[in-house]
């Protein structure tokens, strides 16, 4: 379930005028580009964004871009894109860092639909005139190039049907290459990135029965990630909070025993703090 | 005898020459028809003293009366299925069938392999990776699974220096042959893969002025690859040559149906392309060729969609 509170019904124009207000003049107003921003859908930001740009023949992107700065800019700036624009700016970065932040493009090819997944390469390559797996392959090598190329390139079929001895063939193949740490096995990369999601959570399951642990487990392990926590937490609350942020919310408490909210407060502060708090749900 | 020869050869080629056997068959008595059983070479004397049909010549009759109707049926079909069905099919019939799926993978545009791929959902609840993936074990496979994967970038955008080095790369990676099989490098499979069409045809014009000859002059590389480099860059070269082959003399049964393939997935798109290449290539115009070797409704329909705006 999503964390977003944002009222049914805005009026787009007043919005962009309240945000144009907010730009205005020595400083910026950023509680009130929250209390704005931090309330609306994707829908509705799109919205403020056109009627922005009718009134003051400017891309409101560009001006918060240049009024914010830090993580609360990066966050806004983010929040703000349109869900596959944003997935194919956070690959982009995460790809061009001198120490590619691996773990954001696994994200970004598992966690979405297949039809998301395409939204965001047609706009990976509106953007940077190269397609995601042209950039994602020439800045990475070996067998992590095998299955990240894989990853991004895939169209899984999106349907339930499941085969049931598939499943425990290739779950026999899974139990193989983990007895032998073989990750690279070709089987693996094969299994992981080309079944449909319905026939991989039956090969899991079965992997679970088999072998009584937890396949998500040992994979967590095997792939470390690297990023600063800062561009991780943006990510996943930028990201998820109109979706399941209020699931991801209670398996964090469950796991950490601390509120996601008392980790954001922890580690963050002033409007980057503000900022993802509003999105997680708190009240003004 | 004359009408023999015109039966055999009415069943022979691309299709059947319905109106010849129609005129013959048709017309004929029962002499006539035991004079065809027993010259035409389609049957056998039986032990029990008559002329019985040859199983394997039924069969082949059998595919030359359906070629009409498969040609019907995949052309009014909608691109993406059709492609998807190419496809599977291709993956049934195994190995030599390999080509088909290069074919397919690499002259479409980006959208429409994007179509092919989710019409092959729809018709065989799995992805084409997938299959392609867990059905093909040779060399061939990973450069396979991602040419269906590709989604290309389509603008003109092209970096020079990169292509170059990535020409060099593929020099060095034919150079190595002996060590690894070009068409596993990753490399080779990177660039062949993930790259534009137009960007290709740089690294390959590249390839060209540093290694001396072109990439498909080049001995060893594996048919596939070669396949695979002559559909990005110059499809229309490629799918003449598939012509050609289909229609030559001998040619076997996955071979001919080439000739329905390429004329039903191109008439839309290039076929006169196709045909002016042919025409260089072979020195003869591809209508004419197809009006020796092809017969009856099956040839009228093919030449009906080759003709089609002129």
């Amino acid at each position: 379930m999503a964390t977003l509170v944002a009222p049914v019904q805005h009026s787009h124009i007043e919005d962009a005028k309240a945000l144009y207000k907010a730009c205005k003049g020595w400083g910026t107003d950023e509680k009130a580009v929250i209390s704005i921003l931090g309330h609306r859908t994707a829908a509705q930001r799109q919205q403020i964004r056109l009627a922005y740009q009718n009134l003051y023949q400017e891309d409101l992107v560009k001006r918060l871009e240049s009024e914010l700065s830090g993580a609360f800019e990066k966050a806004v700036y983010r929040w703000i894109l349109e869900p596959a624009d944003r997935d194919a700016v956070l690959a982009n970065v995460a790809i061009k860092k001198a120490c590619p932040d691996y773990h954001v493009i696994i994200e970004i090819a598992c966690v979405h639909s297949p039809e998301e997944l395409l939204a965001v390469r047609r706009a990976y390559q509106l953007s940077y005139k190269l397609s995601l797996e042209e950039d994602v392959a020439a800045h990475t090598t070996g067998d992590l190039r095998k299955l990240l190329v894989a990853l991004v390139s895939v169209l899984r079929y999106d349907g339930p049907e499941i085969n049931a001895r598939l499943a425990k063939s290739e779950a026999d193949i899974l139990e193989d290459a983990i007895k032998n740490k073989a990750f690279n096995h070709e089987e693996v990369i094969r299994i992981l990135t080309t079944r449909s999601k319905a026939q991989l959570m039956a090969t899991f399951n079965r992997y679970r029965d088999d072998c009584g642990t937890s396949i998500t487990k040992i994979i967590r392990n095997a792939i470390k990630g690297a990023g600063t926590d800062e561009d991780a937490l943006t990510r996943v609350i930028v990201t998820r909070a109109e979706k399941d942020l209020k699931v991801i919310k209670e398996v964090y408490y469950k796991r950490n025993s601390v509120t996601l909210e008392q980790a954001v407060a922890k580690d963050t502060s002033g409007d980057y703090n503000a900022f993802l708090l509003t999105l997680l749900g708190k009240a003004d | 005898m004359a009408e023999i020869e015109a039966l055999i050869k009415a069943f022979s080629g691309h299709g059947v020459d319905e109106k010849t056997v129609i005129s013959i068959l048709g017309n004929s008595q029962p002499e006539h028809r035991q004079a065809f059983r027993k010259e035409g070479g389609f049957f056998a004397e039986d032990e029990r003293r008559f002329e019985r049909w040859n199983d394997h010549h039924v069969k082949l009759l059998k595919h030359e009366f359906m070629r009409f109707k498969n040609a019907v049926v995949l052309w009014a079909m909608h691109p993406w299925e059709r492609d998807a069905r190419l496809i599977k099919e291709a993956l049934k019939k195994g190995p030599n069938s390999n080509s088909v799926i290069v074919e397919i993978a690499s002259t479409r545009s980006s959208d429409e392999l994007l179509g092919a791929r989710k019409a092959y959902h729809s018709l065989f609840e799995h992805s084409i990776e997938e299959d392609v993936a867990s059905h093909i074990h040779g060399k061939e496979k990973k450069l396979l699974v991602a040419l269906v994967s590709a989604y290309r970038y389509e603008g003109p955008k092209v970096k020079e220096d990169v292509a170059k080095s990535e020409a060099k790369a593929l020099i060095s990676a034919v150079k190595n042959a002996e060590k690894q099989n070009p068409i596993e490098n990753d490399e080779v499979v990177r660039i062949l893969s993930t790259r534009s069409k137009p960007h290709l045809k740089s690294v390959f014009k590249h390839y060209k002025e540093i290694a001396g000859q072109h990439f498909e002059d080049e001995l060893d590389v594996h048919l596939i690859l070669q396949a695979a480099v002559q559909c990005l860059i110059t499809p229309q070269s490629y799918f003449s040559r598939v012509l050609d082959e289909a229609m030559r003399d001998g040619a076997d049964k996955n071979t001919k149906k080439g000739l329905t393939r390429v004329l039903v997935t191109r008439a839309d798109v290039d076929i006169r392309a196709i045909s002016d290449d042919y025409r260089n290539h072979y020195a003869i115009p591809l209508a004419d060729k197809i009006e020796a070797k092809a017969k009856g409704s099956y040839k009228e329909f093919l030449l009906t969609l080759m003709a089609r705006g002129n």
